[in-house]
């Protein structure tokens, strides 16, 4: 059979299962989207790249299935640079393929040439720039596979020009994946196994603390199972909630530097700390020389570079979530009585309950308010997406997630703008959900322009943006570590928000009172062909509290307690 | 302390830079670094002598595994091994001088192996210990310029 590049690219794509693929054309890749002109996979063309590998990073973490982005060479292919590494940092199944000058002009500076799998090298599971048409196939099924086992991560494929258009002698057979040193994981040490079962039955002060890994395993039953069968409370990372049930009696909130009092003196009381598929990040653990020092450390991870990174265990367990915790539950025997640490923990959560302070201003919106309003709304059944900052916490602190898949935000590398992409991306990958978009006046002017791409796609997304004036999260720091000098923070010259909605022809909303608030997001939720945006204006100097200062160790939180 | 690591790599292009990127990034010290065909052509042999400790070597090594073109890797730094590197030194060889070289060139089984009108090139192979101590005797002439490969090594018996 004779095929072109092309051909087989699209053939291969969708014997992955790609449906669709989020991306921007340009020269180098015009044969790739001549190609996509009659193919059945949908193609959402955005407005900027980074956009397209937002929403596909965003795709991938709704679904579960690997997320596709496409770019040109050159700028193309550097503009999509931030969006790999964002998958990068939070361990996402995403193949990002760029179009490239053809071979022979590599290497001598040609037009939008750019040696994009050495910049994405640090940032990418693994690379491909493929000189031959014979090795396309392979690699496409390599990338996939690479980008959805084991840890999952984004892979890159660069595709020059005339590897696109080279016709061949293509045979189904020939194509095999070549592998040798790229192993899947299979089963857990059992040995390991029964000594975690082992402990978790003599543990008096047992912790469960859930991250990203339990998403990803698909393991959010075994985790319920396991806490409830053994009683034991769980705290989640911001990658791991919605892995258990924000609304059970044993969860605890999320830990760390903006976890809940109880959740952080669950930790430093604890003397067996279970970890699931989370990677002792320093936003979590704090100072790590007393960190959870009282305990005993179970570590589950499928990737065994993060055994032993940041904090020594005790009992470290390479595996897969979900078959390691099916292993642990099917040993465990006795169900000890706990009472003693049930109480201490609830004694914690009646003195330090997470709560804010009304603003003085009477009617004025606090932005914890708007979280609990979307919540109560959406009864817990939405995808929420956030940008990053003060937003980001209170929406991990005051919306309680149930599913997972239904948070998604950029943990790992923290980055502003991702929010609104990933809410298309969401939205495309899950039609029937609500998606909305809990966004910072300052993050959502980060990828604005993919306002037109939701108009276009036709999507009912809601961007609220709880409208501070301020680059909040950076203001906080400010005014808690710098002495109030607020440099370069205030950022009250903005658009309006509602014209420049209007104007992508979304619908804007603006909401300056509480009472408002409730009706609003009513309001919006009802859309079904249009993104609308509502500007909240909220209290502009609120803190997210309780907080950990950095370099400090959990016990020590500042707000949060009776003094506040 | 040093650990020699002998990693074993897919032959492509780029496996090179994917190894130095990562020692790069996670601000691991390479010491030296050696990459040669093995008797398999598609299978590369990286000798790469690393400085840290039993937690940075640990570190090392699982993130090594987990490079896609990564296939093995052996810490043979206790294992018993033959360790092999070559050196060449350029040293000032004035006529009056010669014959001292030449009795150490003798001592180390060195070799001359380019004579110039002031200068010789001396081509020697040992272990580390040995090149150094060659190092130290040829310093008192004057070493002009010196290149070192950077260790070899393959452990002994059936092993590999
Ligand atoms: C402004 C800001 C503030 C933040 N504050 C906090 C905070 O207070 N608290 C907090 O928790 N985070 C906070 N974060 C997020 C933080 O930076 C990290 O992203 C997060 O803590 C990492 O979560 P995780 O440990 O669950 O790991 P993830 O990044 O989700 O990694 C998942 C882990 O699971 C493993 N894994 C993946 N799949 C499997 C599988 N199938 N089986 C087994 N293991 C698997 C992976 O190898 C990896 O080690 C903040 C971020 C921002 C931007
Ligand atoms: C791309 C990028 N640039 C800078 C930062 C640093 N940063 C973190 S939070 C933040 C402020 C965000 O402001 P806004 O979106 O208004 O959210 P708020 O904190 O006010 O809720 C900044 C600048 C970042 N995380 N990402
Ligand atoms: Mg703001």
């Amino acid at each position: 059979m004779r095929l072109k590049g092309t051909d087989i690219f699209i053939k291969y794509l969708k014997e992955e299962g790609v449906e669709v693929i989020f991306g921007y054309p340009g020269g180098s890749a015009l044969p790739i989207y001549d190609a996509l002109y009659d193919s059945d996979i949908r193609h959402v063309l955005v407005r900027h790249e980074q956009g397209a590998a937002h929403a596909a990073d965003a795709y991938a973490r709704a679904t579960g299935k690997v997320g596709v982005c496409l770019a040109t060479s050159g700028p193309g292919a550097t503009n999509l640079v931030t969006g790999i590494a964002n998958a990068y940092m939070d361990s996402v199944p995403m193949v990002a393929f760029t179009g490239q000058v053809a071979v022979p002009l590599i290497g001598k500076d040609a037009f939008q040439e750019i040696d994009i799998t050495g910049i994405t090298l640090p940032i990418t599971k693994h690379n491909y720039l493929v000189k031959d048409t014979r090795d396309l196939a392979r690699v496409i099924k390599e990338a996939f596979y690479i980008a959805r086992t084991n840890r999952p991560g984004p892979v890159l494929v660069d595709l020059p020009r005339d590897v696109m258009t080279a016709e061949i002698e293509f045979s189904e057979e020939d194509v095999r994946m070549s592998l040798r040193g790229y192993r899947v994981l299979k089963n857990a040490n059992a040995g390991q196994v029964l000594m975690a079962a082992k402990a978790i039955e003599e543990a008096k002060r047992p912790l469960i603390y859930a991250g990203g890994g339990v998403v990803s395993s698909g393991a959010a039953a075994e985790l319920k199972e396991l806490a409830e069968k053994m009683e034991i409370p769980v705290t989640t990372t911001l990658m791991g909630m919605g892995s258990f049930p924000a609304t059970s009696h044993l969860y605890l909130g999320m830990l760390g530097m903006h976890g809940t009092r109880y959740a952080n003196y669950a930790v430093s009381e604890c003397d067996l700390l279970i970890a699931i598929g989370a990677r002792f990040d320093d936003r979590v653990t704090g100072n790590l020389a007393s960190f959870a020092p009282r305990a005993r450390v179970i570590h589950i991870d499928i990737d065994a570079a993060e055994i032993g990174k940041n904090v020594q265990s005790h009992i470290p367990i390479v595996g897969d979530v979900k078959q390691v915790l099916r292993e642990i539950i099917r040993r465990l025997k006795a169900r000890p009585g706990r009472t003693e640490w049930h109480e201490l923990i609830d004694s914690w959560k009646e003195d330090f309950p997470l709560t804010y302070s009304e603003s003085p201003d009477d009617g004025q919106i606090m932005p914890q308010y708007v979280i609990e309003k979307i919540y109560e709304i959406t009864e817990g059944n939405a995808i929420i997406t956030t940008e990053v900052g003060q937003h980001q916490m209170w929406t991990a602190q005051y919306y309680k997630f149930v599913q997972p898949r239904t948070f998604i935000t950029s943990g790992g590398l923290g980055t502003m703008g991702f929010g609104l992409p990933a809410a298309i991306g969401a939205q495309i990958g899950c039609p029937d959900k609500k998606v909305i978009n809990i966004a910072g006046d300052g993050s959502i002017q980060m990828n604005i322009q993919e306002m037109c791409t939701a108009v276009e796609q036709k999507l009912p997304i809601v961007i609220c943006i709880l409208n501070n004036q301020y680059l909040g999260m950076v203001r906080q720091w400010q005014q808690l570590f710098y002495e109030g000098r607020y440099s370069y923070t205030d950022i009250s010259l903005q658009p309006d928000f509602v014209r420049l909605a209007e104007a992508y022809g979304a619908v804007g909303m603006r909401v300056t009172k509480k009472s408002e608030v409730e009706p609003a997001l009513r309001r919006a939720l009802q859309e079904t062909e249009r993104p609308v945006m509502i500007d909240f204006r909220v209290a502009r100097e609120a803190n997210v509290f309780p907080m950990v200062p950095p370099g400090e160790s959990l016990q020590n939180m500042l707000g949060g307690d009776s003094s506040q | 302390m040093k650990h020699t690591l002998s990693v074993t790599v897919d032959n492509h292009p780029g496996v090179l830079a994917r190894v130095a990127t990562l020692f790069r990034r996670r601000g691991y010290n390479i010491e030296s670094l050696c990459v040669g065909r093995t008797e398999e052509p598609s299978i590369s042999r990286m000798t790469i002598v690393v400085d840290g400790d039993e937690n940075v070597l640990e570190q090392v090594t699982k993130q090594l595994h987990k490079l896609v073109e990564v296939c093995k890797i052996m810490d043979i730094t206790s294992e018993e091994s033959v360790d092999r590197e070559l050196a060449l030194f350029k040293v000032k060889a004035e006529p009056q001088v010669r014959a001292e070289i030449m009795q150490i060139v003798d001592i180390f089984r060195a070799h001359i192996v380019d004579i110039g009108r002031k200068t010789l090139i001396i081509e020697v192979t040992g272990d580390e210990g040995k090149i150094n101590a060659m190092e130290d005797s040829l310093r008192p002439f004057g070493i002009i310029e010196m290149v070192r490969t950077g260790k070899v090594a393959m452990v002994r018996g059936p092993k590999t």
